[in-house]
């Protein structure tokens, strides 16, 4: 009896230390990919936010003269602050919107969905530096399609990318072009909702906008919070749109042809956003221990905003069921 | 309770002609916004091809029709760039990227999902965090630690191996995926091969596989297109190395190689955009599978 149990302890001992074994195995990846790629760069981040680094001389350690610098004394800062804030406040709502309503049509109709599904989702798959250049090409004031097509209508069309005022929207424009993504995710959870809650609903007396309020919304108002999450996050970290952009119309509107980064921010520091701001101090005036400073506070934000609309997400987003 | 269910059905069944009416205005209404919809998302598409095939003069010009077409510009690309290199390089950061994408996140995905162990839950939210995390945070001491990391002399900067060997070693987004896929599988299957005294890596490399396969073709297509149309991480690392840029960023500054030239600077545009468009088309099923498996089930 003795025996027969230390030998059914020992095999369980074992059986344990192979499963760790494997565990370890199938997840090594991960561990060092994580700490080589994550975890390191992180404390380093941090670290090299307090020094000052250029790459060539080693960190020379300043304690917080960096962010006193961001604060304080830089003058595009907040510039790049406000720049990508209106992204977030603007743009990103609006691609929630705009693709919500596009996946409410499409649910709709009968025939022809499918194509007409490939059609919205198709802009999303093309290249962020193709998509651009053709933006910016189509909405050139000058000779570009669309003030041609404008100016037959009798409209004077706007400078758009050559516009301090007028970038951002469009970029934005450029932005919403791109929604067939999320557009798809909306759509599969909006045909997800069941039938016999519009059916309750409609003997209720709903009518159709009642219907969407209370039905169609907080049924997928899981979803929506992953789309305006998601969105969010790409617009704290939103880059190659605004900085080919902006080079692309510096060059035209110059007749020049490069895209060198002196012209970031075009115009008028107009799209200068905060990544491309951190671009321009970390790896065109190689100011590390500056960038790095920059991007402990975009991670902090990052950490904030999130949290913020998680948090409010509490009093808007159902799971499960539909709003009583 | 008859006679007020009579008088109810009444009115219904007098007003459902002109419901019927209404609903087929209705239907007609949303085709017809969807239709515009559906111009307006073309037309970007439609122009870029027609000022490709126009010569630079009428490019520059407000004429919206190339007179005549001009199909050697696509021609022209290739010549007048180093287009087929940008090609190259873009083939081979996306094909090995791929690659490893796929041979390191599902082991790791499993290993989340399938297997009990102290701090699973712990770490799947370490893979929360990461896909979270803004590249910007961890970009310049990647950077530093890849300058400073020269074996044999070798010099990573200017290369575009500090962009591909991260994703051989897991990517979040893909174990995300990945994770939420496997633990859709009934444990009947991965039980049974047990039964038949297969070890727990060879259940993992045929029947999980076999099962998982939509799921991971999806993680590749995602990993392709991804690393395709990737600009940032390529631009920091070889920016200064044009004999090494990938498409995306020859493409940004295909004008300046070629002074203003925007008929062939929208040819290839198109360019760029055409393999990914093909491979949707080829793809379809996978990929529109692949996006709502991260939306509705995420």
């Amino acid at each position: 009896m003795v025996v027969a149990l230390g030998d059914r302890r020992r095999a369980r001992r074992r059986a344990a230390w192979r499963r760790r074994r494997l565990v370890l195995l199938l997840m090594s990846p991960w561990l060092v990919g994580f700490s080589v790629f994550f975890g390191y760069p992180l404390v380093m981040s941090a670290y090299l936010s307090f020094n000052h680094y250029d790459l060539l001389s080693p960190p020379r350690w300043v304690g917080l003269a960096n962010y006193r610098y961001l604060f304080t004394v830089d003058p595009q800062v907040w510039t790049a602050v406000k720049n990508t804030l209106w992204l977030i406040a603007v743009m990103v709502p609006l691609q929630v919107v705009f693709a919500f309503g596009i996946a409410l049509l499409l649910a709709r109709a009968r025939s022809g969905a499918g194509l007409l599904r490939t059609i919205f989702y198709l802009p999303a798959l093309a290249p962020p530096v193709a998509a651009t250049l053709g933006f910016v090409f189509i909405l050139n004031p000058a000779t570009g399609p669309v003030n041609t097509i404008l100016g037959h209508l009798g409209i004077q069309g706007p400078l758009w990318f050559q516009d301090p005022a007028w970038s951002k929207p469009s970029l934005t424009l450029l932005g919403l072009w791109g929604v067939g993504n999320t557009m798809v995710i909306f759509l599969a959870a909006v045909l997800d909702v069941p039938r016999h809650l519009y059916e309750s609903a409609e003997l209720d007396g709903a009518g159709p906008l009642q219907r969407l309020r209370w039905v169609t919304l907080p049924t997928t108002s899981p979803v929506i919070l992953f789309a305006v999450i998601l969105g969010v996050i790409q617009g704290l970290q939103y880059f190659t749109q605004a900085y080919v952009a902006a080079g692309v119309a510096s060059g035209q509107a110059s007749q020049a042809a490069d895209v060198t980064s002196g012209n970031l921010g075009f115009p008028l520091d107009s799209t200068l956003v905060y990544p491309v701001l951190l671009y321009q101090h970390g790896f065109s005036d190689f100011q590390m221990g500056y960038a790095s400073a920059m991007a402990i506070l975009l991670l902090g934000v990052s950490f904030g905003v999130t949290l913020l609309i998680l948090l409010n997400s509490r009093k808007w987003v159902h799971y499960g069921g539909v709003a009583r | 309770m008859s006679s007020a269910a009579a008088a109810a059905s009444i009115p219904r069944r007098r007003a459902r002609g002109s419901l019927r009416r209404r609903r087929l205005l209705l239907a007609v209404a949303n085709h017809a916004v969807l239709i515009g919809l559906a111009v307006a998302f073309l037309a970007p598409f439609l122009f870029i091809a027609l000022t490709a095939l126009m010569s630079n003069h009428q490019a520059l010009s407000p004429n919206l029709w190339p007179q005549p077409f001009r199909w050697h510009n696509f021609v022209d690309v290739f010549t007048k760039a180093p287009f087929w290199r940008w090609t190259l390089n873009t083939l081979e950061y996306s094909i090995l990227g791929t690659l490893g994408v796929v041979l390191s996140s599902v082991p790791v995905a499993y290993a989340l999902a399938r297997l009990r162990w102290r701090g699973r839950q712990a770490m799947f939210m370490v893979v929360l965090v990461a896909l979270m995390l803004p590249p910007q945070v961890t970009v310049v001491p990647l950077y530093v630690m890849w300058a400073k990391f020269q074996p044999f002399g070798f010099q990573f900067i200017g290369t575009l191996w500090p962009v591909i060997l991260p994703n051989w070693f897991g990517d979040a987004f893909s174990i995300f995926l990945l994770r939420q896929f496997f633990m859709t599988i009934p444990e009947e299957y991965l039980d049974a091969a047990r039964v038949d005294g297969c070890g727990e890596l060879r259940i993992l490399g045929t029947v999980v596989v076999r099962l998982a396969k939509p799921a991971i073709v999806a993680v590749a297509l995602f990993s392709f297109l991804y690393t395709f149309n990737d600009f940032f991480l390529p631009l920091l690392y070889t920016g200064e190395t044009p004999h090494q840029w990938v498409l995306s960023i020859g493409l940004s500054e295909f004008r300046s190689l070629h002074q203003v030239q925007w008929n062939l600077t929208m040819a290839a545009t198109l360019l760029v955009m055409a393999p990914v468009v093909v491979i949707f088309f080829l793809a379809q099923k996978a990929f529109v599978e692949g996006v709502t498996l991260t939306g509705v089930k995420g």
